[in-house]
C-alpha cells in the first residue's frame, strides 16, 4: 500500500544506514539559521534531539509540561542502557544486539530500524562519557557492564540504579548549553494541545501556558513529538502522574497513523498494589533479576498461610519453594524477557500461589546472592572458615553497593527490609511499544511531523528488552533524527518564517479553546480521576496481561459508554486562565478514553499471541512449548497502523507487512 | 487515622496567601503522603472547591518535582527521601500537619504549594555542561580510564535531583549545595576539567545574581537533602572557586 511506505533504503542491512546518510540532502549552515523546529517533550529522545538540532544550527523551540526539562520521566529509568561495545569480550556485536532485539520483540519490529539502532548504540556511550555521564567503572578505571533479560551477553552500561537520570541529565546539560547560546527557546510548564497543519504539512502547535492558562501559537518548519508512551491509560502504571498521550493522540487525529496500540509492556518486577487510594506503581529495576531469584511456595497450603500472615517466607524450606522461572526456562532462568516473566507470575498467582494478602505477589529473593557474594569476598580477603554472619555481612555489602538505592526505595514503600526477607513483586504496566507510526526517517504519515522515542512504535516490536528504551530514545535524538530531518528541511530553505495568523492557526486555536471552555463550564457530578480510575480498571482487567475476544468486545463497549458519560458528567473546578491541574488532567483523560478503545480494537484484531500481547485463543497446545504463547506469522506479521476517521470505532486499519531477510522467523524459545 | 492539615493557600503569585485548616479522615498508614493529599483534593472537588495545587510527577523520588515543607522540614520528617516517598506511617492519629511551599526569595510562589524554581535552570545554563557537540566521532568511551573512586564520587554528586530542599532548609536560602553538586561532578572527571575554571566562576556568579544567600556551614542542607548530597561538594566548589579566581586574576 503506497500510503504506508516505510522508505527503508535498499542494499544489505549492514550498509543501509551508512549509504543512506551519504546520499541524503543536507542544509548548509547559513540556511539552518532560518529554519525553526519545534520539539515537544524533553526526555531522552526530545532532549537529545533538541540539543543536537540546536548544535547543528536550527532554531529550536522545546516544550515540557514540568518546570524543567530535567524532570521528564526518562529520569526514572533505573537499570541501564544497552550498547554493542563488546567490552566484556563475551561475543557481543551489532548483529547480536540487532538479533536479540528483533527476537525479544517477538518478530514484530522493522529489521532495518533495529539494525540501525544497534549500529549507533556504541556511539551513544562514547557521547555520554564525553558529556560527563558518570557510568559505573571497575577498579581498572574502565566501564562496567551487567546483564539484562532476554540476552546472553553483558552489554548494559549503568550508573547505579539511576541510569536514566544520569543520561537525561547529560542531554539536559547539552540542552542548557544551547539555551545559554539562545539556540533553544525553552518553554517549561507548557503543554501542547494540538498540531497545526498548513497545506498538509505540520507547521506548528497550539500550546497552553500551564501557569497563566494562556493559549499560544508556535510555528515551525517541522514538528517533533517526543512525549513518551501511553501507559497511564491503565491509570495505575509506573509512569509519572503527568505522563500522557495527548500530543500523540492529537497528531493521530490530524492524520498520523497510530500503530500497534495493543503492544504494551507489563513489567514483572514492580511493588504490588495495596489499596484503592493507590496513585501509581513503583518499578524495581530489572537489574535485580541478575541476582534475585523469583519464587512462590510449592505447596498451596503454604501460600494460603502466607496470604493470611500466618507464615513468613524465611520459614519455608528450600525444597518447598518453586523457583518457577528456573523450572520452566532453564536456559534463561530468572532473566527471561519481561513479557514471559510477567505471564509466569500471573499464572502462579491465578493458580493460588500468590504470597501477599491480595494473592497478587511473588518473591524476589536475594538470600542466595548474599551468600554467594559473601563466600566470594571471604576468598578474596583470605578469610578462612568465615562464620555465617561474616559471609552474610560481606555479601550484604556487595548487594548494597549494587542495588542499595532500590532496596531503600522498597523499604520506604513497603516497610520491610529486603536484605532480611524477600521482596514482594508483581507485574505492572510500564512501557508501550505501540505508538505513532513512523517510516525509516522517523516521520509520521504527516509530512514534516516526526515522532521519536517511546512515542513512536518503531524498534521494539511486541516486547521491549530491558535497557533498550534508553538506547532507542538517545539513538533517535542524537544520531538518527538530526540526519533524517535535514533531508526534509533541505526543501524548506526558501519557505521563510511560518506566519501564525493564518486560518489554520485560528481554527486549531479555536478548537482548543472550545474544549477548555466546555470543561470549565460543564456542571458535572464526578471528578476526572473518577473516570480515569474506571478506564484503568477496564483496561487492566480486559486488555491487561491476558486478553480474549469476549473481554475485548466488552472493553470496547464499556470504554465507549464511559467516554459518553465523561463528556456529560465530568466536573472540573477552577478557571481556564490560571494554573489548574484538574483542567490539565481532564484533557488528558479525554484522550485516553479514545485511545483505550482503539487499543482494545487493535488487541481484538490481532488474534495471535506475541510479546506483551497474549491472546488466550492462541497458545501452543502440545510439545515442549505447551502453554506458551503462539505467534501467527502467516496472518499477523504486519504492523497494524490505524487511521483516524472520526470515532475510534471508525478507524481504518492499514498494514505494513514486515519482511525478515536477515533473521529467520522462528518461535521464541527461552527454555 | 484522622488528621488536621494546615495548608498554605495562595491564588497566584500576586495574591496574599494564608494558612487554611482541613480535616482528613480514614487515612491508611500505607498511603503515601501525596496520596493523602489526593484524598483531600478528591474531597474538595466533590464539594465544588478548588483543590490544593502542589507539584509532583514521578512519585518515586527521582524527578525532583515534589516540594513540600512539612512540619517545618523540606520533604517531611523522614530522612533520605522526597515528599512523594514519605508514607503516612510516619504520622499518628490526631496529628496536625503543617504544609507549606518552599520559602526562599529566589523561589517565588506560583500558586498554593507550587514555587518557581527557574533560578536553578539559569544556574545550570551558566555552565552546568561540558562543551561537546553530538557526533559519531567522539573518542571511544574507554579511551580515558577514570579511577573507580573518582567515578563513584562524581556519581554521588550527580544524583542531585534539583528539588530545592537544600535552599528551603537553609536559613540563608543558599543554593551552594545544588550548585556545588554540578561543579563537583564535572571537576572530578577528566572530561570536565577542561572548562573547570570558567564553569565554577560562571555558575557561582549566576547563583549570586539569583538572590540565593551564602553558605555559613550549618549543614541543614545535607541533612534534608533527599539524595544525601554531601557538604564535601561545597568545600570542593570553594577550592575550585579559589583556584579559578587566582588563575583568572
Amino acid at each position: 500500500m503506497a500510503i504506508l511506505d516505510s522508505k527503508v533504503p535498499k542494499g544489505p542491512i549492514k550498509d543501509k544506514w551508512t549509504t543512506y546518510k551519504d546520499k541524503i540532502n543536507l542544509v548548509n549552515p547559513a540556511n539552518k539559521r532560518h529554519i525553526d523546529v519545534i520539539v515537544v517533550g524533553t526526555g531522552l529522545a526530545g532532549g537529545s534531539a533538541a540539543a543536537t538540532l540546536a548544535e547543528l544550527g536550527y532554531n529550536v523551540k522545546a516544550f515540557a509540561y514540568q518546570d524543567s526539562p530535567r524532570r521528564a520521566h526518562s529520569i526514572a529509568a533505573q537499570g541501564g542502557i544497552n550498547a554493542a561495545k563488546n567490552y566484556m569480550g563475551d561475543g557481543d556485536s551489532n548483529y547480536r544486539l540487532f538479533y536479540d532485539t528483533v527476537k525479544g520483540g517477538d518478530y514484530r519490529s522493522r529489521e532495518a530500524n533495529v539494525y540501525r539502532l544497534a549500529e549507533v548504540s556504541a556511539n551513544i556511550i562514547d557521547q555520554c562519557v564525553a558529556q560527563g555521564v558518570p557510568f559505573a567503572r571497575d577498579y581498572g578505571g574502565l566501564l562496567d557492564n551487567r546483564s539484562f533479560g532476554g540476552v546472553l551477553v553483558s552489554r548494559t552500561f549503568y550508573a547505579k540504579g539511576q541510569t536514566g537520570q544520569q543520561l537525561l541529565l547529560g542531554a539536559y546539560s547539552a540542552m542548557n548549553r544551547q539555551i545559554a547560546r539562545g539556540k533553544i527557546d525553552m518553554y517549561n510548564r507548557h503543554e501542547m494541545l494540538d498540531v497545526v497543519k498548513v497545506d498538509g504539512k505540520a507547521r506548528g502547535i497550539i500550546a497552553r501556558n500551564l501557569v497563566t492558562g494562556e493559549i499560544e501559537r508556535h510555528s515551525a518548519h517541522a514538528v517533533v513529538i517526543a512525549t513518551g508512551g501511553y501507559g497511564n491509560v491503565y491509570f495505575l502504571s509506573t509512569n509519572a502522574m503527568g505522563s500522557n498521550a495527548t500530543a500523540a493522540w492529537k497528531i493521530h487525529k490530524k492524520g498520523a497513523f497510530f500503530a500497534n496500540p495493543c503492544f504494551t509492556q507489563i513489567h514483572p518486577t514492580c511493588i504490588p498494589r495495596t489499596g484503592d487510594y493507590q496513585s501509581k506503581l513503583t518499578l524495581m529495576s530489572e537489574s535485580l533479576r541478575n541476582d534475585g531469584r523469583i519464587w512462590v511456595p510449592a505447596k498451596l497450603e503454604d501460600a494460603k498461610a502466607l496470604q493470611e500472615g500466618r507464615l513468613k517466607p524465611t520459614q519455608i524450606a528450600e525444597e518447598d519453594r518453586d523457583y518457577y522461572l528456573e523450572r520452566r526456562y532453564p536456559a534463561f532462568g530468572n532473566l527471561v524477557p519481561r513479557d514471559v516473566a510477567s505471564r509466569a507470575a500471573k499464572e502462579r498467582c491465578d493458580a493460588g500461589y500468590g504470597v501477599n494478602a491480595t494473592g497478587e505477589a511473588v518473591y524476589l529473593d536475594f538470600a542466595a546472592a548474599i551468600e554467594r557474594y559473601g563466600k566470594e569476598q571471604a576468598k578474596i580477603h583470605n578469610i578462612s572458615n568465615p562464620s555465617k554472619q561474616k559471609i552474610y555481612d560481606l555479601g550484604k555489602a556487595i548487594v548494597e553497593a549494587k542495588y542499595g538505592n532500590l532496596f531503600q526505595m522498597y523499604e520506604k514503600i513497603v516497610d520491610e527490609n529486603p536484605y532480611e526477607t524477600p521482596m514482594m513483586i508483581y507485574p505492572a504496566t510500564h512501557y508501550t511499544m505501540g505508538g505513532v507510526w513512523v517510516d525509516y526517517n522517523l516521520m509520521t504519515t504527516v509530512p514534516g511531523l516526526y515522532c521519536i522515542g517511546e512515542a513512536n512504535f518503531s524498534d521494539h516490536g511486541a516486547n521491549r528488552l530491558g535497557a533498550s528504551a534508553l538506547m532507542q530514545g538517545l539513538a533517535d535524538g542524537y544520531f538518527v533524527l538530526p540526519y533524517t530531518i535535514g533531508d526534509y528541511l533541505s526543501h524548506e530553505i526558501r519557505t521563510g518564517k511560518i506566519p501564525t495568523d493564518s486560518p489554520e492557526f485560528d481554527e486549531a486555536e479555536k478548537a482548543v479553546k472550545d474544549r477548555i471552555e466546555f470543561f470549565i463550564t460543564n456542571k458535572g457530578s464526578h471528578s476526572v480521576d473518577y473516570y480515569h480510575k474506571k478506564l484503568g480498571k477496564i483496561m487492566w482487567e480486559k486488555c491487561g496481561m491476558s486478553r480474549n475476544e469476549k473481554g475485548l468486545k466488552e472493553a470496547i463497549a464499556e470504554i465507549k459508554a464511559l467516554r459518553e458519560e465523561f463528556w456529560k458528567e465530568v466536573k472540573v473546578p477552577g478557571g481556564s486562565d490560571e494554573l489548574n491541574p484538574e483542567l490539565e488532567k481532564a484533557g488528558r483523560v479525554a484522550d485516553f478514553l479514545e485511545l483505550g478503545e482503539l487499543f482494545a480494537m487493535d488487541a481484538l484484531n490481532r488474534n495471535e499471541s506475541c510479546g506483551g500481547h497474549f491472546r488466550e485463543e492462541s497458545v501452543e497446545l502440545d510439545g515442549e512449548q505447551k502453554g506458551e504463547a503462539k505467534r501467527n506469522d502467516a496472518e499477523y506479521a504486519y504492523v497494524a497502523a490505524w487511521e483516524y476517521k472520526g470515532e475510534p470505532s471508525d478507524s481504518v486499519l492499514h498494514k505494513e507487512q514486515l519482511e525478515f531477510k536477515d533473521i529467520e522467523l522462528k518461535q521464541r524459545s527461552y527454555k | 487515622m484522622n488528621l488536621t492539615l494546615k495548608i498554605w493557600r495562595q491564588k497566584d503569585s500576586k495574591a496574599k496567601g494564608q494558612m487554611v485548616d482541613y480535616k482528613v479522615t480514614d487515612i491508611s498508614e500505607h498511603m503515601s503522603f501525596l496520596e493523602m493529599m489526593d484524598v483531600l483534593n478528591e474531597g474538595l472537588v466533590a464539594k465544588g472547591e478548588e483543590p490544593v495545587a502542589f507539584d509532583h510527577d514521578c512519585r518515586e523520588g527521582i524527578c525532583g518535582m515534589c516540594s513540600l515543607q512539612i512540619n517545618g522540614e523540606p520533604h517531611g520528617p523522614d530522612r533520605g527521601i522526597t515528599t512523594c516517598q514519605l508514607h503516612m506511617r510516619m504520622f499518628k492519629d490526631g496529628d496536625t500537619i503543617v504544609i507549606e511551599p518552599w520559602r526562599a526569595a529566589a523561589f517565588p510562589v506560583i500558586k498554593d504549594l507550587i514555587v518557581d524554581r527557574t533560578a536553578f535552570e539559569r544556574i545550570q545554563q551558566a555552565g552546568g555542561y561540558i562543551s561537546v557537540n553530538t557526533s559519531g566521532n567522539t573518542q571511544d568511551a574507554n579511551a580515558i580510564p577514570i579511577s573507580k573512586e573518582a567515578a563513584d564520587k562524581a556519581m554521588d554528586a550527580a544524583t542531585c535531583i534539583g528539588c530545592g530542599a537544600c535552599v528551603a532548609a537553609c536559613k540563608n536560602a543558599s543554593a551552594m549545595l545544588f550548585t556545588s553538586a554540578k561543579v563537583s561532578q564535572f571537576a572530578l572527571l577528566p572530561q570536565g576539567r577542561v572548562e573547570a575554571t570558567d564553569r565554577v566562576m560562571n555558575m557561582v556568579k549566576q547563583m549570586d545574581l539569583e538572590g540565593f544567600g551564602n553558605c555559613t556551614n550549618t549543614g541543614a542542607c545535607e541533612v534534608e537533602c533527599p539524595k544525601g548530597i554531601s557538604l564535601e561538594n561545597i568545600a570542593r566548589m570553594n577550592r575550585e572557586y579559589l583556584a579559578a579566581s587566582v588563575a583568572k586574576s
